[in-house]
């Protein structure tokens, strides 16, 4: 299902970004976003033709620039112009772009390019130009298997938003998430994945038993997560491709809280027994398991550091909620949220350098950003109830899962994805067919 | 036809008047007795709590974050304890459960946690570990789907069930 099959990307040119004109901060919030036209992708009429036959879309180009131009506006980063506005024809600026007429619309950059059907293959190149240097800053040609056009504009957004900004996309990419149903006391779950903008959405499981927290690994292809199969909550691994599940480890309780280790060699999770929590890791290829914590209270939602050398958990050892941060071998424990209020749900950013948390303080949930030593939590988002915060691949953006509170007769409880910003702007819903919850976001699919 | 709609329109109307007035006066009483369905933040009510037998409460409340029993959770338990001393072919799932204001994963945790609470009581009772299960819910099942203190004292529980 994770499609890698015939992605042949050649680069046509990119220009030294030394003299490049346009910079994106992307540290400092989405206050100006950056002006940018989306030319759609020109098309020659046989192509056109043979496309809508073959993906039933009447013009495919209109539809890849679309994706581009959603994801580009999404990221908060850039304001993609009314079409209606464009001075010249698409098959025209792609070849050489009239800057004189982009300039007038205040566009500072521009996305042109064409699609064409080659030997039964869907062929896109592209070009990024700056508009104010009248420069192109970068060329790529694309050829892929029809069915992969979503993924053609994935990249090429990721493309541009990396050009741009310096720092990788995240477009490219999917969600694994808990696709929830039914009334609040008797929810059914079962396990879904989408694209990054809620496309190509699919259910992984049936809703027969109860399933939470499922985490991709680094390749994006196995996902760990908790299953209440035979009522018997505990860890298992899915083969997204093949459909296959086991099992992880044979414990004598609960297993639950899994995510891989960044090598994906390692499932870390937490073990339920006696009133006690502790942190277990299994080795996926030997199977030996090795306890990390030994401690009576309770140790759960590990998280490795993107080295794997260090891990961050909550524990209530304190007498309340708050997050550590150890060796991997469990090692020189150190508490390292000192706030007022709960913590929990640490996540280490794929950066390296950030934990984001959930903290429960005088009756509300806020999503928030910490150093690994503790030092310099900012709060993100306050509301009723979220948690569980996931890191975008380039550590930019965290998605997470807010549930409203229910009126007096117990009505109105909805669960839905949101993201948001490192900055703390760019709030956004991300639209689910039905209520969602639990989120964790993939690795960037073309690297 | 038309006839039978339009009776049958009033009579929903009717119903729903009914149902109403129902609501509105059992909210005032409600209102009324939530100070006397809890101490603390434990619940003492007995709306949510089923009988596995005559006198022995199927479950046993907790303060928030806590898995401490309370003086009226040790009765109950006590109860259970001689109702399984009494039926010794009769095995018991643990129920645990926290309420909705806590992350995901450490309710699952405290959830298992309180269930164990419940289970160590009846084993100083005599009752054996082989006969005892525990699972936890952690926030996933709640008995009252309401957002305040009330609602959220009935689903901090640990609840016996029959296994067999």
């Amino acid at each position: 299902m994770i499609i890698r099959n015939f992605l042949i990307i050649f680069l046509i040119s990119i220009t030294s970004n030394v003299y490049a004109l346009i910079e994106v901060d992307i540290t400092r919030g989405n206050l100006n976003p950056l002006p940018l036209a989306v030319s759609p992708l020109s098309i020659d009429e046989n192509s056109r033709s043979n496309f809508e036959k073959l993906l039933k879309k009447e013009n495919i180009g209109s539809e890849i620039s679309n994706i581009v131009e959603n994801n580009l506006r999404t990221s908060g980063l850039f304001n993609p112009l009314d079409k209606k506005a464009f001075l010249q024809a698409p098959e025209i600026a792609n070849l050489k772009p009239r800057f004189e007429d982009w300039n007038l619309i205040k566009a500072q950059a521009l996305i042109t390019g064409k699609v064409s059907y080659i030997e039964d293959k869907l062929r896109v190149e592209f070009r990024l130009w700056d508009v104010l240097a009248a420069k192109e800053m970068m060329a790529l040609a694309f050829t892929t298997v029809p069915n992969n056009w979503r993924r053609v504009g994935h990249i090429i957004s990721d493309k541009v938003y990396e050009r741009l900004t310096g720092e990788k996309g995240y477009f490219d990419t999917r969600i694994i998430y808990v696709a929830e149903e039914g009334p609040k006391t008797q929810r059914i779950k079962k396990l879904a994945i989408m694209d990054q903008d809620g496309a190509n959405n699919k259910f992984l499981t049936l809703g027969n038993e109860l399933v939470l927290t499922p985490r991709f690994n680094p390749t994006s292809q196995m996902v760990t997560y908790l299953s209440y199969f035979k009522n018997m909550p505990r860890v298992y691994l899915l083969d997204i491709e093949t459909g296959t599940q086991e099992v992880v480890g044979d414990f004598p309780g609960m297993t639950f809280a899994p995510r891989f280790s960044p090598d994906g060699k390692k499932i870390i999770m937490s073990f339920a027994k006696d009133g006690k929590s502790d942190i277990y890791t299994m080795n996926l290829e030997n199977r030996i398991v090795e306890k990390i914590t030994n401690h009576p209270s309770i140790d759960t939602s590990p998280s490795y550091s993107p080295d794997g050398k260090y891990i961050t958990f909550n524990s209530d050892r304190s007498g309340y909620q708050q997050i550590y941060v150890m060796k991997n071998d469990g090692s020189e424990v150190k508490r390292i949220s000192f706030g007022n209020g709960l913590y929990g749900t640490p996540v280490w950013s794929p950066r390296g350098d950030l934990i984001a948390f959930t903290k429960l303080h005088k009756g509300k949930f806020y999503i928030g950003v910490m150093r690994t030593d503790g030092s310099g939590e900012r709060l993100l988002t306050e509301n009723y109830y979220q948690e569980a915060p996931s890191w975008s691949p380039n550590g930019r953006v965290l998605i997470f899962y807010r549930e409203t509170k229910t009126n007096a007769k117990g009505e109105g409880f909805s669960a839905k994805l949101w993201s948001i910003d490192l900055t703390g702007y760019n709030e956004r819903q991300i639209r689910t067919p039905s209520d969602a919850s639990d989120p964790s976001w993939s690795s960037l699919l073309s690297n | 036809m038309r006839l039978s709609k339009i009776f049958k329109n009033t009579l929903l109307v009717l119903t729903a008047c009914l149902v109403l007035s129902a609501c509105a006066t059992k909210k005032e009483a409600s209102i009324g007795k939530i100070e006397g369905q809890m101490q603390g933040d434990v619940y003492t009510g007995t709306d949510t709590v089923e009988y596995l037998a005559d006198g022995v409460p199927d479950r046993v409340f907790f303060a928030t974050n806590e898995s401490i029993l309370t003086t009226a959770s040790r009765e109950t338990l006590r109860a259970q304890a001689a109702w399984l001393r009494k039926n010794p072919g009769i095995n018991v799932v643990l129920e645990g459960h926290a309420d909705e204001r806590g992350t995901r994963e450490y309710n699952l945790a405290l959830g298992e946690r309180r269930a164990n609470a419940a289970k160590d009581y009846l084993m100083t009772y005599g009752i054996s570990s082989d006969r005892i299960t525990v699972l936890s819910y952690g926030k996933e099942r709640p008995v009252d789907s309401g957002s305040n203190p009330l609602a959220w004292s009935k689903n901090r529980r640990s609840v016996t069930v029959k296994a067999n």
